[in-house]
């Protein structure tokens, strides 16, 4: 796509961070708070509750990644303003002090020595106010470079590397050569292309740098004295043709085109400049896209095979697909159709030239298969047992 | 005639079935770029997305695709059959 097509409409941030969608979220600290998130969400039309298991007795690196994943999702600029809601003040404003350096619209409110009832009165009153602030914010254009994006793929089958992956590459070559910033990751999928990885290294610290965070995973997987088969290359997987680690792997790298790699990243760890960054991170696909969206990403593209129907609550998730019995029976979850791709009838440029198109009608407000579907996926990554 | 095998390097000792393949099939196999690279006699049934062995493989040597070793023979594999898990193994885990 020509440059001069390129008409980018986003929320410009307090912070100048670019944001393509206009949340106000309800952010509870811990599992005891959904209750009372779901309870504003619910009064408060234009809000959304983000609901999950964990922020009770974590502790250490554990404890730190489900803070930084919780501000982060609070960061992020596709939210407009953002209410935590806590069982006890300490954490809960240790969260809301994280989301407010943006220098967007955040207030937390905890719910012992109030109850339940008294805190959605009072989290809701103020979520009123951050909805109809936020409702008269306006789009304004913004340059290519300036967007963050990040990209993981799932239920893969062998159409990824032959299609899809080397589609998205080629888009993720385009977007870092504008400037932009984009994230891949998954640890344990890289298991037999490390060294390619390693090679696409902007710098050597940065090669042996990932080639820790690899080995790392390696010896815990290792410590666990099992066979990944059936989890890494997952039952999908084999179902779709994929056969090992080493398989999956190759296919799954094609993704990342010829970029550099520039940093590694912690998970949930906001990219420090432009180009591609590996974060050290799971491959499961509700975590990987919120650790994304906790870094910073404004759109995720999520290739498949055999049809993972992953969302996530504030990023929409564009889904790419070749696999035309995959387009074919799960339509209403694909976004970008490639199949043509596998007759040799689609070249790599002009997929790549579809996703470019579909990538900023999503920008613009163009809701994803995902997003109408309600897929609000928001899995927080546990690194070991609470206290 | 149409092509029903894709290859990601001309000397891979696999291709993916792009169409679902009966056996006895004559498969056409072709490059990403659309070069010939030969037709192989398809043994069994190989669904759409599954590996197609283009040549002998004897048990215990590596598998390449991609122009990389993507797994082990654990039993030999002859030319045209499907190639999957219950014939190769990863070499990692």
């Amino acid at each position: 796509m020509r440059k001069e097509n390129l008409k980018l409409m986003g929320y410009r941030r307090e912070n100048g961070r670019i944001g393509v969608r206009n949340h106000v979220v309800i952010i509870p600290v811990d599992d005891l708070s959904n209750a009372a998130a779901e309870g504003v969400a619910h009064l408060v039309r234009g809000t959304m509750a983000i609901p999950h298991p964990y922020g009770r007795l974590q502790f250490g690196e554990d404890l730190e990644l489900t803070f930084r994943t919780l501000i982060g999702t609070g960061r992020n600029p596709n939210v407009a303003a953002a209410i935590v809601i806590g069982i006890e003040p300490n954490w809960t404003e240790r969260i809301v002090q994280g989301i407010a350096e943006t220098g967007k619209p955040v207030e937390g409110f905890s719910i012992e020595r109030s109850g339940d009832l008294k805190t959605v009165e009072a989290a809701a009153r103020r979520a009123v106010q951050f909805v109809q602030w936020a409702s008269e914010l306006k789009r304004e254009p913004f340059e290519l470079g300036e967007l963050v994006v990040s990209a993981k793929c799932g239920e893969s089958d062998t159409t990824l590397g032959l299609a899809s992956n080397p589609a998205v590459g080629r888009v993720l070559e385009r977007l870092v050569e504008a400037g932009a910033t984009a994230i891949f990751g998954e640890t344990s999928e890289i298991t037999g292309a490390e060294d390619i990885v390693a090679s696409q290294a902007a710098t050597p610290e940065v090669a042996e740098e990932f080639m820790r965070a690899f080995r790392s995973y390696q010896e815990f997987i290792k410590s666990q004295g099992v066979d990944l088969l059936g989890s890494q290359p997952t039952q999908g997987n084999i179902r779709g043709g994929l056969s090992t680690i080493e398989e999956k792997a190759l296919g799954n790298i094609q993704k990342i085109g010829r970029n550099k790699v520039q940093s590694v990243l912690a998970p949930a760890e906001e990219p420090k400049g432009p180009g591609l960054h590996f974060m050290d991170s799971s491959s499961a696909a509700a975590e990987m896209v919120t650790l994304c969206a906790a870094a910073g990403s404004v759109v995720h593209f999520f290739a498949t095979g055999q049809g993972n129907v992953v969302g996530n609550p504030i990023v929409p998730v564009i889904k790419l697909c070749a696999n035309p019995v995959t387009v074919r029976t799960m339509s209403e979850h694909i976004d970008v159709d490639l199949s043509d791709m596998l007759k040799l009838k689609l070249s790599l440029d002009e997929a790549a030239d579809k996703l470019m198109e579909v990538l900023v009608r999503t920008v613009n407000g163009r809701l994803t298969a995902a997003e109408v579907l309600r897929h609000d996926e928001f899995v927080l990554t546990k690194l070991y047992r609470s206290a | 005639m149409e092509h029903s095998i894709l290859m990601h390097e001309p000397e891979d000792d696999v291709g993916v079935a792009v169409v679902d393949l009966k056996a006895g099939t004559e498969a056409r196999a072709v490059t990403l770029e659309g070069r010939y690279i030969g037709t192989v006699k398809v043994t069994e049934d190989i669904p759409l997305g599954h590996k197609v062995a283009m040549r002998d493989i004897p048990e215990g040597e590596e598998v390449i695709k991609y122009g990389r070793p993507i797994g082990r023979a654990t039993k030999s594999i002859a030319k045209g059959s499907h190639v999957h898990i219950h014939n190769i193994k990863s070499m990692r885990w």
